[in-house]
């Protein structure tokens, strides 16, 4: 993951460069983005749900690994916000905790999802011959490999605590598609005459990839990187739904979807509030990736 | 008189914009008789395609339309949908800019011309497809029975342009609008297909509404011509009448800017600033700010468009009843006028100067595959982009490089430009052979040699402040930016204070000083200059010609100007080198070239340039080309220009013999001129 | 040409000779044949349990690569090995391929057809009362995870079923077993047990789809071709149909392809939780029983489907686009 950790960091000067001029660009693409419903709605969505899932556990006197004995199964109640489980726990207190780890694990496996699309895609297409092949097969390597059957022979890596892993294992089946996309931009970006500008100066290869073409693709990374997130929670929660992927004691939504779906018909607190948040993230994070793209590209969405 | 088959009438299109309404065509009158042709001119953003769009009522749903446009007297603002679609394609029809984008992909030619008969008549899809042929065969397509089975892919610009112009004329239409008809085009093109218009309108005897950007074309084929500026017309009248005897200074400025063939020398006469945004116009008279000749008056309101100078001449200035003088009378007695630098002229002798070579190519040669297919990809053959070019560039010497699409200039540039060994043939820069380079010493060459890309937006990167971009070369070769940047800045006639912006805060020629400064940060000896002005409106382009040729004299720069307009080389090249299909068709000194050419092609090509000159235009003899360049993979044996040579055509056949069987190399003609024809002889074609 | 289509096979070959390899061994490392024996009562002795595993070649005793190139071979000769029950893989795969392959069929065929037309038409309507609840909707079905849609219309069908007190919707399998009556019966039996996991496959097809076309289109709608197809004399719908519509579809029945390819292995959720006996449910069991050779062999199957299915993908581009072609 050495590459990976590269990418920020090149693609930090640009983003402050952009503050420096008049109208900036991050400025503009953020005009844009609270100009339409879809960037409001979702980012006032997320910065509730984190809101929440950091701060919402704080409100209750249950915390995730307390058992209710007195109260097996039980609707909600002013005790129980949401209701308990089968075994006792409080489903508001586990709800939350579960959320937290999804949002994580999405927001980091997109993060370096995305960075290894950039790093690699850009390798291969700038340098072409070789360098593109050999990159190109490891790609279409992966995506070959049924990624579920992979992560779920190795689940039981993930349990006591090895979530991380488990980001970088999930993390490692998101990148090729975007991958492949950044190469194609790479090979046509690689004949604008900015960049052919910059290498008939002398500029260096590493240089002119990380200074020139994997900046002016932020936006469609930026993108892709909000989608990941989206992609990420989702795969995360049906590897979990089967026990595949978050391990207990820890819980993830995708856990407590599975354990509350058996008991959904006569018990819906214990499967819907679950559910429903984790549909709420997503929308919410889907909602945000719109209008971002919208944002970032003048030629598609309000301008037609 | 006979009533007008076409009446606009106080036409305005506005769109909605970030800022509130933006009005793009702000009153526009006009009418079209009987088999006439009106010319519009204007620059990009004057509002003449849009214009067109909406007499179609083809605008996009966005846009607001008010105004009357009536087509034999029938009012089609405002009629409803089903009435606009019995009338286009059968009494009004279309001929739009770029004939690519403009066919369906996916459809053979044939069925998309026998689509446009079939909307309008009921005819059987046998009839329908017989006509197709014979319109086809009507706008010059050979073997147009094989040729409707193509898709539009199969075709070149200009085969697909005369798709267009068969589809247009398929229902014998009374009015016939083209919209940049040959804008995307070569010049020799360009001539084959304003000839299949003016065929066509025999046909049919349409009248048609020319739109383009191009005095020249304008003053070959149109009877009248209206001149747009920021929506409005600004002067209208006949054609001679407004090419010699404008009113409006913005015309006058417009056609003093146009680089001509036949000129010399002289330096051009840029209009200052840019047009203005139809977003923000200035108050009064929007031409106001750039005027030369402006009043107080002129910025208080903006001028009626009033009758004044010929019959039928009108003109939006309010010092449009002054006299004037004839803006394009003789060039070369206007060079004398504006003060040309006789000295240049003088310095040139036949001989070249004897002065250190700062570039030599030899037998420079550069093929490449080409690959076909999505599923089975495969070599189909080679491209033999460039095929043996030989020519040096002196210091202090500017050579111009030009030639069509496809002719392999850009390949030669590139090359040069990767300082890497060729396939075949030497390169080398400042005396050093690039096939024996090391690294470092690349490093070091680049320093003197540097370039300048034709679209300045493309070239420089969007993300960067123009401080970052002019320190870039700096910082590459390890030098600290510091003061440089504002020098540079300096040097290219732009503000200190422009530095800390982005590109896309500036207009296309600012752009381009940008890219000229970024190209000059590590004072080259030689700058290689890909079409630097092709990409720019008429009146800006002059003020970035002006530039480099000062820049040029001042700091004792060499160029390789890569270009395929030949009005502009004239003024800014020393000696000329024209390609075809990658070899050197004719080489030498620029006056000697362009007053009489001796090869065949640089014959056509310099007869194919339009003249902004009514008169002259009109007199011209034209050498025109049959059918379209040979295929680089397979060019034709001997000489690769003798299957639309016209002179080969008059050879005998023991003559046309060595044309076929043997490939000339460029032969000296005595001077500094030399072409590559067996058989070559100096015309004049002007 | 024929260099081109053979380089491209091998490659093909190799690639799925590499990934069916490593999930072998990611598997065999993983997995532990021996613990399906020990919970047995009374427990078989080691001697036992050993040579059984040897008999299917999952003795953890036998070095790793011994027992690879042993399966290997097999592999080479057609034979996948035997599961963990002992029957062999391949007779097992096959059956369910057919099962799979009625699910994703119908599931794909219903959702790419229902999303292309929504998202043409919301298109061509941008920004009208079709296209924003079209788009509303489909962020909404995105956002639903498989497992949670499939465990909703489960919820909902034994409502719908409570409701009109008859069984309408079948929850679970693909045919009543034992079923007595004529083809109607069993036709009808079949689609009621079909109805609920296509829809739940469709419907987040269909929301892909939908997004995609009308993206695509709106491409297309503001293309030259289109203003030129109206310029000609044609009304605006039969502009936006013959020529814009025909353009745009290109994309998406390359894509149409492409998720065919995936769906195969993809449409595991579906099959487990509404009971059908399809590859999906075989890759979750054969995890749960420690099956190696199952496991290869969907892996060797799902490296196959994505690899014909690109190829697919750009045979149709090929048909359906003649710039692509050879000429």
């Amino acid at each position: 993951m050495v590459t990976s950790a590269e990418r920020p960091a090149g693609a930090a000067p640009s983003a402050a460069d952009q503050d420096a001029g008049p109208p900036s660009r991050g400025r503009v693409v953020a005009g844009r983005f609270f100009a339409s419903w879809q960037g409001r709605a979702g980012f006032a969505l997320l910065a509730l749900l984190f809101a929440l899932a950091f701060a919402g556990p704080a409100l209750s006197r249950w915390s995730y690994t307390d058992k209710d004995f007195l109260a097996f199964l039980s609707p909600p109640s002013a005790d129980h916000w949401f209701g308990t489980l089968q075994t006792g726990a409080d489903v508001y207190a586990v709800t939350l905790r579960g959320m937290r780890r999804s949002l994580v694990v999405g927001l980091l496996a997109a993060l370096l999802s995305t960075a290894l699309a950039a790093v690699v895609g850009a390798f291969a297409g700038y340098f072409l011959g070789w360098t593109d092949r050999a990159l190109t097969w490891v790609t279409d390597l992966l995506l070959v490999l049924p990624a579920f059957l992979i992560l779920a022979i190795m689940s039981p890596m993930f349990s006591g605590g090895q979530w991380p892993l488990f980001v970088a294992v999930l993390a490692l089946f998101l990148w090729m598609v975007t991958s492949k996309i950044v190469r194609g931009i790479t090979v046509s970006l690689k004949e604008r005459e900015f960049v052919q500008a910059a290498r008939f100066m002398g500029v260096s290869p590493a240089r002119i990839i990380f200074r020139h073409i994997i900046p002016n693709m932020s936006s469609l990374l930026v993108v892709d990187a909000t989608l990941n997130v989206s992609a990420a929670i989702l795969t995360e929660t049906s590897l979990s739904y089967f026990g595949f992927g978050i391990q207990p004691p820890d819980v993830s939504l995708g856990t407590l979807i599975a354990d509350g779906s058996p008991t959904a018909v006569y018990a819906p607190w214990t499967f819907w509030f679950a559910a429903g948040l984790l549909v709420v993230i997503v929308l919410a994070v889907n909602l945000a990736g719109d209008a971002l793209r919208d944002a970032c590209d003048p030629e598609s969405g309000r301008s037609r | 008189m006979t009533p007008p088959v076409l009446e606009v009438a106080g036409l305005t299109v506005t769109f909605p914009g970030a800022g509130g309404p933006v009005p793009v065509v702000r009153g526009v009158d006009y009418a079209v008789a009987p088999g006439e042709v009106l010319g519009i001119v204007g620059e990009s953003g004057s509002g003449k395609s849009v214009t067109a769009l909406a007499v179609m009522g083809l605008l996009p749903p966005r846009a607001t339309m008010t105004g009357s446009v009536r087509l034999h007297g029938e009012e089609l603002a405002g009629a409803p949908e089903r009435r606009l679609t019995a009338v286009r394609g059968r009494t009004i029809s279309m001929v739009f800019q770029d004939p690519l984008s403009a066919l369906t992909p996916v459809y053979r030619v044939g069925d998309q011309i026998a689509e446009a008969i079939r909307a309008h008549r009921r005819i059987g899809a046998k009839e329908a497809e017989r006509r197709a042929v014979e319109l086809l065969d009507l706008v010059g397509i050979p073997s147009p029975r094989q040729r409707a089975l193509a898709f539009p892919h199969e075709f070149s610009g200009g085969m697909r342009q005369r798709v267009m112009i068969a589809m247009a004329v398929a229902n014998d239409p009374d009015v016939i609008i083209c919209d940049e008809p040959t804008t995307a085009l070569d010049v020799t093109v360009q001539a084959q297909v304003l000839e299949v218009l003016r065929t066509a309108q025999r046909e049919t005897g349409a009248a048609i509404v020319m739109i383009t950007h191009d005095l020249g074309v304008v003053a070959g084929l149109a009877d009248r011509v209206l001149v747009m500026y920021a929506g409005r017309v600004v002067e209208a009248g006949r054609v001679d009448d407004v090419y010699h005897r404008a009113r409006m200074p913005y015309t006058r400025g417009l056609l003093g800017s146009v680089p001509r063939l036949d000129g010399g020398r002289a330096r051009l006469a840029p209009i200052d600033g840019t047009p203005p945004s139809p977003g923000a116009l200035p108050p009064g008279c929007p031409f106001e700010p750039r005027c030369p000749a402006a009043l107080p008056e002129c910025r208080e309101a903006e001028p009626p468009l009033v009758a004044a100078g010929g019959p039928g001449q009108a003109a939006a200035c309010v010092r449009a009843a002054e006299p004037v003088a004839d803006p394009v009378a003789d060039p070369a007695e206007a060079a004398e006028a504006a003060g040309a630098d006789p000295g240049t002229a003088a310095g040139r002798a036949d001989g070249r100067p004897e002065r250190a070579v700062v570039l030599r190519v030899d037998g420079l040669v550069k093929h490449h595959p080409l690959v076909r297919g999505a599923v089975l990809r495969r070599r189909v053959g080679t491209v033999r982009a460039v095929d043996g070019v030989t020519f040096d560039v002196r210091e202090g010497e500017t050579l111009g490089l030009v030639g069509e699409s496809g002719c392999g200039k850009t390949t030669t540039l590139m090359q040069i430009l990767e300082l890497a060994a060729p396939q075949r043939g030497t390169i080398a820069v400042l005396g050093r052979d690039t096939a024996r380079l090391r690294a470092g010493d690349r490093t070091a060459i680049r320093r003197d040699l540097q370039v300048v890309f034709q679209d300045p937006l493309a070239a420089l990167d969007p993300r960067m402040t123009v401080h970052d971009i002019l320190a870039e070369p700096l910082r590459a070769h390890g030098r600290p930016p510091g003061p440089r940047v504002r020098e540079l800045l300096g040097l290219v006639g732009l503000e200190a204070e422009h530095a800390g912006r982005y590109p896309r805060e500036f207009s296309g020629g600012q752009r381009q000083r940008i890219g000229i400064a970024r190209a000059l940060a590590l004072e080259p000896r030689l700058v290689v200059l890909d079409e630097p002005v092709s990409a720019l409106d008429v009146s800006i382009q002059a003020g970035v010609v002006n530039l480099l040729a000062e820049l040029k004299e001042r700091l004792g720069l060499s160029y390789l100007f890569v270009a395929h307009d030949l009005a502009v080389v004239r003024h800014i090249a020393d000696r000329v080198a024209v390609m075809h299909l990658g070899r050197i068709a004719e080489i030498g000194q620029v006056d000697r070239v362009y007053a009489a050419p001796a090869h065949p092609y640089t014959q056509a090509l310099l007869s194919a340039v339009p003249l902004p000159d009514p008169a002259r235009e009109r007199a011209r003899r034209r050498i025109l080309l049959e059918g379209d360049l040979p295929n680089p993979a397979s060019p034709p044996s001997g000489c690769r220009f003798r299957t639309r040579c016209p002179r080969f055509t008059a050879l005998g056949p023991a003559e046309r013999d060595r044309c076929v069987r043997e490939e000339p190399e460029v032969r000296l003609l005595g001077g500094d001129q030399g072409a590559a024809c067996h058989y070559a002889e100096r015309v004049d074609v002007m | 040409m024929a260099g081109f289509l053979l380089r491209r096979l091998i490659n093909h070959v190799v690639l799925v000779a590499v990934a069916t390899s490593l999930a072998y061994m990611l598997a065999a490392i993983a997995f532990d044949p021996r613990s399906n024996y020990q919970d047995r009562s009374p427990r078989p002795p080691e001697a036992v349990v050993d040579a059984r595993l040897d008999e299917l070649g999952l003795n953890d005793k036998t070095p790793l690569f011994e027992r690879y190139l042993a399966w290997a071979g097999g592999v080479l000769r057609g034979d996948f090995g035997p599961s963990v029950t002992g029957e062999p893989v391949l007779d097992d795969l096959a059956r369910r391929a057919g099962v799979t392959l009625r699910l994703v069929l119908t599931g794909l065929l219903a959702g790419s057809a229902a999303g292309v037309l929504a998202g043409a038409y919301a298109a061509v309507r941008q920004y009208g009362v079709f296209d924003r609840l079209t788009t509303g909707l489909s962020f909404v079905v995105l956002a639903v995870p498989v497992v949670v849609l499939a465990n909703m219309s489960i919820i909902a069908a034994t409502w719908l079923n409570d409701l009109a007190g008859a069984r309408i919707l079948l929850v679970s399998g693909e045919a009543t077993p034992g079923l007595r009556g004529g083809f109607a019966a069993h036709l009808a039996d079949r689609v009621q047990h079909l109805a609920l996991p296509t829809f739940t496959l469709s419907l987040g097809l269909a929301a892909i789809y939908s997004r995609y076309q009308r993206n695509m289109m709106l491409d297309v709608l503001g293309a030259d071709f289109v203003r030129t197809a109206m310029a000609k004399g044609l009304s605006r719908r039969a502009a936006l149909v013959r020529h814009a519509l025909r353009t745009a579809l290109i994309p998406a029945a390359t894509y149409f392809a492409f998720s065919f390819g995936a769906l195969l292995v993809g449409a595991t959720f579906t099959e487990k939780i509404f009971g059908w006996h399809g590859l999906g449910e075989r890759l979750i069991d054969s995890i749960f029983t420690n099956d190696v050779h199952t496991v290869a062999a969907i892996s060797c199957f799902a490296a196959c489907a994505v690899l014909v299915a690109s190829l697919a993908a750009d045979v149709l581009h090929a048909a359906l686009d003649p710039r692509v072609r050879v000429s």
